[in-house]
């Protein structure tokens, strides 16, 4: 019977998620330098789905223009890169069996921010916008397999090796950036404004292009999610259960570091949501990481919507949105965690 | 007889030092085994071999008729439960989450557990007297507790086969004859076969049917314990001097050493 309370109560937090998740969306498109009211909002969105626009006729042009050009794509990428990264944090946290671990412990985000300071300070446009992108991808790809390549030395792949070689190709590729920003003199602030992370001007393809990463990432995470929870009773154990360790690990590994890497080249470095929504969703539910991945995809995805529309319409200048979600998840995070800190030493 | 394991011509070395080396070995079915030898002597290396969490360098490993190497992970898990000795978690699963675990590989992936699932996992908690702690984290629990839920969880697994490597060096000395009656009762009882790693000779003495001794580039002794529980194999193996005698009150032999005083 237990069990069975447990599930109905995470699908009534699913629910309340996905509800709250709806809500913010709406919200946040409303703000922002042209006021606009839920309603209209919501007629907007639900003529673009329909394809039936006769019911727009009074709100006019902009409208329906800011939302769908200018404030949807934005909203719906910090909201889909905020699920990308918590996903990949519970993975990268189960797979390392470390609650320290991130999205960027492997070295992902110097990967991708190296690719990127190449291609911005060499100017490089042959592709045009998504020069960047690509070069930050690309960089985190090579990082990733360095980092698998370093660590399998001796056909293990273990989670002590797979951390101290990230830890090692992270910090060559940051003393690379830091070479990057010496040469490009003037330029040094386009990088460093990158390396930052920010959502402005994102198009419909940054949507799609980073929803096909983070859903696909998502579905494989799912399918291995039962297998990562005995993962975390170690090699030894897990094997003698029925799974292949080795081959889940490299497979979880690869789908965590591609979403990771997909996240980081449309969007730059965006620390904290990674490492504190598994944590603070781990408080809330327990480790199993069944309930975990949706669960902090959802909280992920709020968490850097509310941040990006703060820093986007509310403050008066943009901050970078890195900046803001340690600004506002963190003292959230200290105040649960001393809770549960006291709430176990008396309990 | 009916062959549970037939182990031949096995070679393996870690890097350049060798552990066995053309060891031929047979385990018999419904028998309580246990393993002794010296530390650093190959018995985990030998549970990891049978279990095919490490490759030999050469040589086959039979299983009741079937190459090893055929067989799937997921197909041993359902004849061969290890109790491993470390258990390390990082997580705050609860202690029946854990014992669920053991279950894995009988349940399709994406299904829940069955309703003949949650009772094997309650029966295994009520043997291991860790009902109690059933919704407690298993970080907080002490190094014995955690090895009565990792006995559990092998015990939920089900499988003709358990291994038991070291399994009971953080019990009690109640639970840790509580929990070797278990599975003897389970051999005598359920035709279960158990190897088992193990430190104490008089435990091993009490309980197992036969004895396997092993030292790094020795010969291996093996056969019933009755024959080969004597001063003679326990000076050859651990190099050390002791009496063995025919104790009445445990019904079994044991040792005693010389030490300096």
């Amino acid at each position: 019977m237990q069990k069975k309370d447990a599930k109905g109560n995470l699908t009534i937090k699913m629910f309340f998620l996905i509800f709250l998740l709806a809500a913010v969306i709406v919200v946040s498109t409303c703000m922002g330098y042209i006021k606009i009211s839920p309603r209209q909002v919501l007629m907007v969105i639900a003529a673009a789905i329909t394809g039936d626009t006769t019911s727009l006729a009074e709100t006019g042009h902009v409208i329906p223009y800011v939302i769908m050009a200018v404030r949807l794509p934005r909203i719906l990428t910090s909201a889909i890169v905020g699920a990308g990264l918590s996903i990949a944090g519970v993975v990268f946290q189960g797979i390392l069996m470390n609650p320290l671990a991130d999205p960027y412990t492997l070295g992902i985000s110097a990967g991708a921010a190296f690719g990127a300071a190449i291609a911005l300070l060499s100017d490089m446009m042959f592709l045009g916008l998504y020069t960047v992108p690509v070069f930050a991808f690309a960089g985190a790809l090579v990082t990733l397999v360095a980092v698998i390549f370093i660590a399998s030395s001796d056909g293990n792949t273990s989670s002590n090796n797979l951390i101290l070689s990230g830890i090692i190709v992270a910090s060559i590729l940051s003393a690379g950036i830091s070479f990057l920003k010496y040469l490009a003199d003037e330029q040094v602030s386009i990088i460093i404004f990158w390396l930052m992370g920010s959502f402005g001007s994102k198009t419909w393809l940054d949507v799609f292009l980073v929803l096909a990463f983070v859903f696909a990432g998502f579905l494989v995470c799912m399918f291995f999610s039962r297998d990562l929870n005995i993962m975390s009773l170690g090699d030894r154990s897990a094997l003698s259960l029925g799974i292949e360790t080795r081959r889940v690990r490299i497979i979880l590994l690869i789908t965590a570091s591609l979403v990771t890497a997909g996240c980081v080249s449309v969007s730059g470095i965006i620390g904290f949501v990674g490492l504190v929504i598994p944590h603070l969703m781990r408080f809330f539910l327990g480790p199993d990481n069944r309930a975990l991945i949706p669960t902090s995809a959802l909280a992920g995805a709020i968490l850097l919507l509310i941040a990006d529309t703060v820093t986007r319409a509310v403050l008066p200048h943009e901050i970078p949105i890195g900046v803001l979600t340690a600004l506002i998840g963190g003292p959230f995070f200290c105040y649960i965690f001393r809770k549960k800190r006291i709430g176990v030493t008396r309990g | 007889m009916d062959k549970l394991f037939c182990i031949r011509d096995i070679s393996f070395s870690y890097a350049q030092k060798p552990v066995f080396s053309h060891l031929d070995l047979d385990f018999e079915r419904g028998l309580f085994y246990g393993i002794l030898g010296p530390n650093g002597c190959g018995k985990t290396t030998l549970l990891d071999l049978i279990l095919k969490n490490r490759k030999p360098d050469s040589g086959n490993i039979v299983y009741r008729g079937n190459n090893i190497t055929c067989m799937s992970r997921r197909n041993i898990a359902r004849e061969l439960a290890l109790v491993p000795q470390d258990f390390y978690i990082n997580f705050p699963f609860t202690v029946r989450e854990v014992v669920m675990m053991g279950r894995h590989p009988h349940i399709p992936r994406f299904a829940d557990p069955s309703s003949k699932d949650m009772d094997i996992v309650t029966h295994v908690m009520e043997q291991m007297e860790i009902e109690q702690l059933a919704e407690e984290h298993v970080t907080n629990l002490s190094g014995g507790e955690k090895q009565r839920v990792v006995f559990a969880r092998a015990l939920a697994q089900d499988t003709p086969v358990i291994i038991m490597d070291e399994a009971t060096s953080n019990m009690d000395i109640k639970h840790t004859l509580q929990t070797l009656d278990i599975v003897s009762k389970m051999v005598r009882e359920r035709g279960k076969s158990v190897i088992a790693a193990m430190h104490n000779l008089n435990l091993a003495s009490a309980f197992c049917d036969r004895l396997v001794f092993m030292k790094a580039g020795h010969r291996i002794i093996t056969g019933d314990t009755s024959d080969v529980f004597n001063e003679q194999n326990i000076k050859d193996i651990f190099e050390v001097d002791s009496k063995v005698y025919f104790d009445m009150y445990s019904n079994s032999k044991q040792v005693i050493y010389r030490h300096e005083k």
